[in-house]
This record gives structure tokens, C-alpha cells and sequence, in this order.
């Protein structure tokens, strides 16, 4: 039998979203056990063009163009769909971004931006790594979203 | 106003306009006239002791005709909890450049991004420290007159010393034929390489063997014990990887020998006087390349 989530009404489908990585997604969405709305997360879709999928659903909740930015650098191919009255009111692609300020925590524990208030700055370069503009240090995008 | 960060912000230029401005340098200590009294003021920060390092800058902004103020470590307001922010901001109203070195990676860029006057990175925490590697390029040049195409290898502890990583990027950047050779558990980081590989695409062997038979010039650096969880382990790995009078002997006779500075034994013993041994000529070029870049940056 098929597994079948409720469709929301209204806020925020992100489908295509690379198999496995739906949990890393939800926390870029900032999305915890405190969070009091409706949220689906279903992982291992199968999907014709990726195999497998993960879907995220939200409910009551619209993703800026900056977190959809960042979603891209784990999944690149994940499309946001903002949904009203249970209609599909826009479809974007995700567009991986240059830079990342102010968000991720530079995980190297040397790096002055971790013993000092400052503004963390990542650029980002081939294959979604991101080099901390302070330590020069490159990552994957996981460890910085981890 | 320019700053002096890291070797990634430099262009080939860049380091051909420094490594020319060092030989002017080097020709205006030789001359006997005192420098021109110039109205600036060089501030050394050293929030991590490195005595030769410091004394260098001491003396290349004397000898530029500068004069020098210093604050150091356990003196500064860090131990009152004084952020580096703060104590750049003050000090860049004190001076006209600042050379900073701390234990931290990054603090040059932050402190580059608060001052108001130039900052030169004198080494930050394991990540870059830019004069040594213009230092070691204008060696290789004075010693070789070129670096372009000379065989070049870089031994010991690639995998913890800031020097050799620096040292890789200029060396790519001018297209030498580089060796890297080391115990398998200190070879230089896949990522660093594949960097300069992306970036300059250069000729890059590695090796677990010393053999210097094609060896234009072995710049040799010490195992960073302070790095090992296990002193044991380091210990063995410095019997293991010292050169022999035997490897040294099979290599070409102008081959010339640079080293960073302190060294432990990684070298025979009684070695300094040997014509290959041009490391304490190397260090005291440190003081026309720092001229040479406290001149930039502060503007010629
Ligand atoms: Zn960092």
C-alpha cells in the first residue's frame, strides 16, 4: 500500500531534494521539536529522474529566496513549490549561491571565528564546497549544516 | 592601502612585484648611507611568541628608516578579555601598519577586515604566514636565478607544516618540477594539492623515499612534534626521516639546501658549514623581503 501524506493547503513543497539529505534540509529550515506546525518529511520516494527522493511539505510557511539558496548546497536539484489554496502558485528551481554570510559556524575549532563575535563568511566553490573566508579551510556542506 | 593576508589573494605578479622589490632592498642594505627618516610608524602584534620572526620585522622597519612599536601577547588587553577587534581598532590609530601574529587561523583576515591601516599576516595558527613563503621564493631565485622548471623537494612533515603548504602554492604558481616526500602518515592534505593542481596545473610527484639524484633545491623542514597526540610516534618518525650525508652526496653538486628554521636534526649533524647548507643565508634575507613588504603595503 502506498504511503500517502495529507496535501497542504496552503506553504511549502520542496520535492527533488537528494535521497537522504530531507534531514540536513529540515535543519537549515530551522525546523525542531519545537516547531508547531504541520511538516511531512518523506524520504526514500521513488523518483523516475533521481531513483530515490526526499519530499519535504510545510504547512503555513513560505521559503525565502536566501533559504532556498542554501538548501541548494545540499541538494541541488530540489525545487520549491509554494502552494495556495491547495494550487500550485510558483515552482523554483534552487540556484546555488556564491556566498553564505552570517549562517554556519566555521567548524574548525582553530578559526578565530569561533572565539570572537564576527560574522562567519563562506564562499563557495566547485562541487558545493565552502572555503571559511577567515581559516581558509574548505568544507563539504554537511559539516557546516551538521 | 593594501594588506598582506594570505599567498591565495596574490597573483603571480603580485609576487614578482615583491620578489623585485626585495632585490632593491637587499642592493640599499649593502649601500653605507643610513636610510631616509621616513614619518611612519611600524606596530608589531604577537599574541604567540616567535622571536626570530618578530626581530625580522623589528629590523626591516628600522632599516626602512621606520621607527617600531611592539605589543606582545601576555602584556596586550587579550588577557583582560579584550577582543582583537577592539585592540586592532585601537592600535591601527597608533600606526601605520600592523603586523600580527596569532595562534588562531583567520586572525590576520579579521583584523585586516577592522583595521584602518594595512595589516601583514606574520603567521596565523596553521593557516598561512606569507612572508616566509616570499622569503623562500626569492632564495630559490637569488640561489637558482630562476624558479620556473628546477626540481625541487620539499621533505619532512607536509601534512602539519603551514610552511610547506604556503611554499607548494608559490612553487605551482612559477612552475617548478616539485617532489614532495614524506612519512605516509605526514604527506601533504589531497585538498591542498588538488588546489594548486586545479589552479596552475604543475608537475607534482609523491614519495615515501628520499632520492635527490635530480635535486635542484631540498627545502627540508622539521616533524612538528607539538602536533602528535602520541610523542612516541614522532619521536620514531624523526629517527626515520633523517637525511643521510649518502642522500645528500648522490644529488647534483650546486644542489642548495633551505630549511625554515628552527631545526632539530633532520639534517647531519655538523652540516652548517657544508656549501649546500644555504638556510642561515635564506634567513637573513627575511629582512629585505619584509622591507620590501612593509614598503608596499604601506604605498610606495
Ligand atoms: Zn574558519
Amino acid at each position: 500500500m502506498p504511503l500517502t501524506v495529507q496535501k497542504i493547503s496552503n506553504g511549502t513543497v520542496i520535492d527533488h531534494i537528494s535521497a537522504g539529505r530531507g534531514f540536513l534540509v529540515m535543519r537549515i529550515l530551522g525546523i525542531a521539536e519545537s516547531y508547531s506546525d504541520r511538516v511531512a518529511l518523506l524520504t526514500n520516494v521513488p523518483s523516475k529522474a533521481m531513483g530515490k527522493k526526499d519530499i519535504i511539505k510545510i504547512e503555513g510557511r513560505l521559503i525565502d529566496k536566501k533559504t532556498a539558496d542554501r538548501i541548494a548546497l545540499l541538494a541541488p536539484q530540489a525545487t520549491i513549490n509554494h502552494i495556495s489554496n491547495a494550487n500550485i502558485v510558483s515552482k523554483k528551481l534552487v540556484e546555488i549561491p556564491s556566498q553564505i554570510d552570517g549562517i554556519f559556524k566555521c567548524p574548525n575549532p582553530k578559526c578565530i571565528t569561533n572565539a570572537e563575535r564576527v560574522t562567519t563568511n563562506f564562499a563557495v566553490e566547485k562541487n558545493q564546497k565552502l572555503r571559511c573566508h577567515h581559516c581558509e579551510r574548505l568544507f563539504a556542506a554537511e559539516e557546516l549544516v551538521a | 592601502m593594501s594588506d598582506l593576508i594570505s599567498m591565495r589573494d596574490l597573483s603571480r605578479n603580485d609576487v614578482e612585484a615583491y620578489l623585485r622589490h626585495a632585490e632593491k632592498m637587499e642592493k640599499s642594505l649593502r649601500s653605507s648611507s643610513p636610510p631616509k627618516p621616513r614619518n611612519k610608524i611600524v606596530a608589531t602584534m604577537f599574541f604567540e611568541p616567535s622571536t626570530r620572526t618578530h626581530m625580522s620585522f623589528w629590523a626591516a622597519a628600522e632599516r626602512l628608516g621606520c621607527r617600531a612599536i611592539s605589543l606582545s601577547g601576555d602584556k596586550s588587553s587579550s588577557a583582560k578579555g579584550e577582543t582583537l577587534s577592539d585592540t586592532v581598532r585601537i592600535m591601527s590609530g597608533y600606526a601605520d601598519v600592523l603586523v600580527l601574529r596569532h595562534p588562531l587561523e583567520g586572525a590576520a583576515r579579521l583584523a585586516a577586515d577592522v583595521s584602518s591601516v594595512p595589516v601583514v599576516n606574520a603567521g596565523d595558527g596553521g593557516n598561512q604566514h606569507p612572508t616566509q613563503t616570499l622569503i623562500d621564493l626569492y632564495s630559490i631565485l637569488r640561489l637558482k636565478k630562476k624558479i620556473s622548471g628546477l626540481s625541487v623537494h620539499l621533505v619532512g612533515d607536509l601534512r602539519h607544516a603551514r610552511a610547506m603548504r604556503s611554499l607548494l602554492y608559490g612553487l605551482s604558481m612559477f612552475g617548478a618540477k616539485i617532489t614532495l616526500c614524506s612519512p605516509k602518515a605526514l604527506a601533504m592534505s589531497d585538498e591542498v594539492v588538488r588546489e594548486v593542481q586545479e589552479k596552475f596545473s604543475p608537475s607534482i610527484r609523491t614519495t615515501h623515499e628520499i632520492n635527490l639524484r635530480d635535486c635542484d633545491v631540498l627545502y627540508v623542514c622539521r616533524i612538528q612534534k607539538e602536533r602528535f597526540e602520541d610523542q612516541y610516534e614522532a619521536a620514531r618518525l624523526q629517527d626515520e626521516f633523517r637525511i643521510t650525508k649518502e642522500q645528500i652526496s648522490a644529488a647534483p653538486d650546486d644542489l642548495a639546501i633551505l630549511h625554515p628554521l628552527p631545526k632539530i636534526d633532520e639534517l647531519p649533524a655538523d652540516y652548517d658549514s657544508d656549501p649546500h647548507a644555504k638556510y642561515f643565508q635564506q634567513a637573513s634575507w627575511g629582512v629585505p623581503v619584509r622591507m620590501a613588504v612593509l614598503d608596499r603595503v604601506m604605498g610606495v
